[in-house]
């Protein structure tokens, strides 16, 4: 593989947007794309008996869900010309966006701004003000 | 509808009706022999055994284990593909909500109103055997739980029991009969201890805070016990994730407020820990005192601690089930932490403020028992702190209940073949007797819920005695990989 730019989608607009943005990229520079869908999960969650017991079954749901329903249609919407590559995790965003930058050796994570209040990233920080905290490779916030 | 006038009457008539069950369930299950002039229940000292039993067989990985079980529940050992999956620290979590709570704070108090301060040591060495049936029983629940088709995953004593005996000694019916009437006695525990009490104890507090006898809800405690009901009904039958959901959050957030507020009391009051501790250690081992000696605190002592880390009982082992790991022994050893976090932490704070505080000297602490003493010892350093207790008491005794509901249901499942319909009718009964444990006075709550608790005990430490050989294979091969290095840290 050349280049490749990795992408995070959350199947909000701001992620489209992002999605967009990349693929023009992708084109003009011939480089191909990885396209992410981060499951928001931490291994050091509470979690009732009940909820553990279905787990394995969820995380199944999930991931199907990510890949046929975000995954797959944004591969349509690159359609032709550019190598794609469709990767659904469980995890934390920023870090694992970053992770997954260094393991598929991408030289560049674009994601879209997403919609939290200023209060909410005030407390919890963002997604992108996270990622371009701790990212190794530069990163693009697509508006 | 009901008149208010007959209100009081009816928490009485609930517990006239109640009072004879509950005595006579006592007298089968803590049928006692005179040891020293005090009554010693049988069912303490086998789960004593058990535990002291596994400590030596086990090779004292009570003690050797912890490290290596807290490199677990911080995922040194996770596979990353895993993400997603039911983690060692959330298996524990769940498990350590469903045990912390009322044990702790209500437990310990009873304890050592009944038993002295000396109570406490019995307890924390209590703890530490029970650190090695938990740790057993755990091995045992993920080895021979089930996975179902559609990718749920269960696991408990009543699977261990049935298929584990049934692959070890190929005695399928013994097998069978340990696992049925370890379902059966679970049911009643998810009721008495899991339930009535933590209603009882809940209902209670809410009381004493609100302006004790002179309440205005003294008289309707039947009624405090129906707005319960009818949450719990609203998680466990209606399916009303979001009241779960705020629970989960509440109890971490409840049990570090009660840990800050316990060392901020024993912070203001550093200069008496020595003595206090002076006074624990000489009434544990004092051969004669107003509790009954070393005797007297031994057996309150090692009850409570049965009732508050569960060890042996094997309500955890369906608890910790659910974790996706290839080796049931990694889960074993994180099951060590849980009482040790429970018993061995948490009660020895709890069991320090009292004595501290003084607050088991007062005539009438034998009568104020469990929270309400508790209470009384907190507030006098934080003279604001029972309201946060209330709370937390609150906050417990529902995750509590949550969790052995749980535990009920699936020892009902287990009987009736995963039934719906059975699993339903165990849900309403469940929701019925929150009702009956509210209105209740303390004595004949802790009768029943003592008994049903400690009845778990009995097939499920003879299956872990038979099975024992098989645990320790299976927890020796593992380390032994680990050692080797087969089985390795994972980079993060």
């Amino acid at each position: 593989m050349g280049k490749a730019l990795l992408v995070g989608i959350d199947g909000s607009d701001a992620g489209w947007r992002a999605l967009e943005f990349a693929k023009g990229r992708a084109r003009s520079l011939g480089a191909s794309l990885v396209l992410v869908h981060v499951i928001p999960w931490s291994p050091y969650s509470f979690n009732t008996p009940e909820e553990n017991e279905q787990r394995h079954q969820r995380r199944q749901q999930e991931l199907e869900a990510a890949r046929t329903q975000l995954l797959e249609p944004a591969q349509h919407e690159v359609g032709e010309g550019v190598e794609v590559v469709l990767v659904a995790k469980h995890g934390d965003r920023a870090e694992l966006l970053n992770q997954l930058a260094r393991e598929y050796d991408a030289e560049h994570i674009i994601v879209g701004r997403t919609g939290e209040s200023r209060i909410r990233s005030r407390m919890f920080g963002s997604v992108p003000s996270t990622l371009t905290q701790i990212a190794d490779v530069p990163v693009t916030v697509v508006p | 509808m009901l008149q208010p006038l007959l209100a009081q009457s009816i928490d009485e008539r609930i517990s006239s009706a109640m009072d004879p069950v509950s005595s006579a369930i006592e007298s089968v299950v803590f049928y006692s022999i005179p040891v020293a002039g005090v009554n010693l229940p049988l069912i303490v000292l086998w789960l004593v055994a058990a535990g002291a039993f596994f400590t030596v067989y086990l090779g004292f990985l009570n003690l050797r284990g912890p490290k290596h079980a807290l490199d677990l529940v911080r995922g040194q050992y996770s596979n990353p593909d895993d993400a997603g999956e039911v983690t060692h620290f959330q298996a524990l979590a769940t498990a350590v909500s469903g045990t912390v709570g009322l044990g702790n704070i209500a437990g310990v108090a009873v304890a050592i109103a009944i038993g002295g301060p000396g109570a406490t040591v019995w307890m924390i060495i209590a703890g530490f055997l029970g650190m090695s049936s938990k740790m057993a029983e755990c091995t045992l629940g993920v080895k021979f739980r089930r996975e179902r088709p559609d990718g749920t995953v269960s696991g408990g004593p009543m699977y261990y029991l049935e298929q584990g005996i049934a692959e070890v000694t190929g005695r399928v019916r013994t097998g069978r009969t340990l696992a049925v009437l370890f379902s059966i006695s679970c049911i009643g525990g998810a009721i008495g201890a899991g339930n009535m009490f933590q209603a009882n104890q809940a209902t209670a507090q809410i009381i004493a805070v609100t302006g004790g006898e002179d309440s205005p809800i003294a008289d309707f405690r039947w009624v405090v016990g129906l707005i319960f009901a009818i949450t719990v009904g609203a998680v466990i039958i209606g399916g009303i994730k979001s009241i779960a959901r705020v629970t989960e959050k509440l109890v971490p957030i409840m049990a570090a407020i009660y840990l800050s507020a316990a060392l901020l009391v024993i912070g203001s009051n550093l200069a008496e820990v020595p003595a206090a501790f002076g006074e624990i250690f000489r009434q544990a081992f004092a051969l004669d005192s107003a509790y009954g000696g070393i005797i007297g605190a031994l057996i309150v002592g090692f009850q409570r601690a049965a009732f508050s880390n569960e060890a042996g009982i094997g309500s955890a082992a369906i608890a910790h089930s659910a974790v996706r790991t290839e080796h049931p022994s990694t889960e074993g050893h994180v099951a060590l932490l849980e009482p040790f976090i429970d018993t061995v932490i948490i009660c020895t704070m709890t069991a320090l403020i009292i004595v501290i505080s003084g607050a088991y000297l007062d005539p009438v602490a034998g009568e104020l028992g469990g929270v309400a003493l508790t209470s009384a010892a907190f507030a006098t350093v934080l003279p604001w702190f029972p309201n946060v207790l209330a709370v937390a008491v609150v906050a417990f005794a529902f995750s509590t209940m949550l969790t052995w509901s749980y535990y009920g249901m699936k020892s009902t499942g287990y009987l009736f073949d995963d039934s719906e319909v059975a699993e339903t009718v165990f849900k309403v009964i469940f929701c019925i007797f929150v009702v009956v444990g509210a209105s209740l006075s303390l004595g004949p709550v802790i009768g029943i819920s003592d008994s049903m608790l400690f009845l778990m005990a009995i097939p499920n430490v003879l299956g872990l005695y038979i099975l024992a050989p098989l645990v320790k294979k299976e927890i020796y091969a593992y380390r032994d990989k680990v050692e080797s290095g087969e089985i390795a840290k994972v980079d993060h």
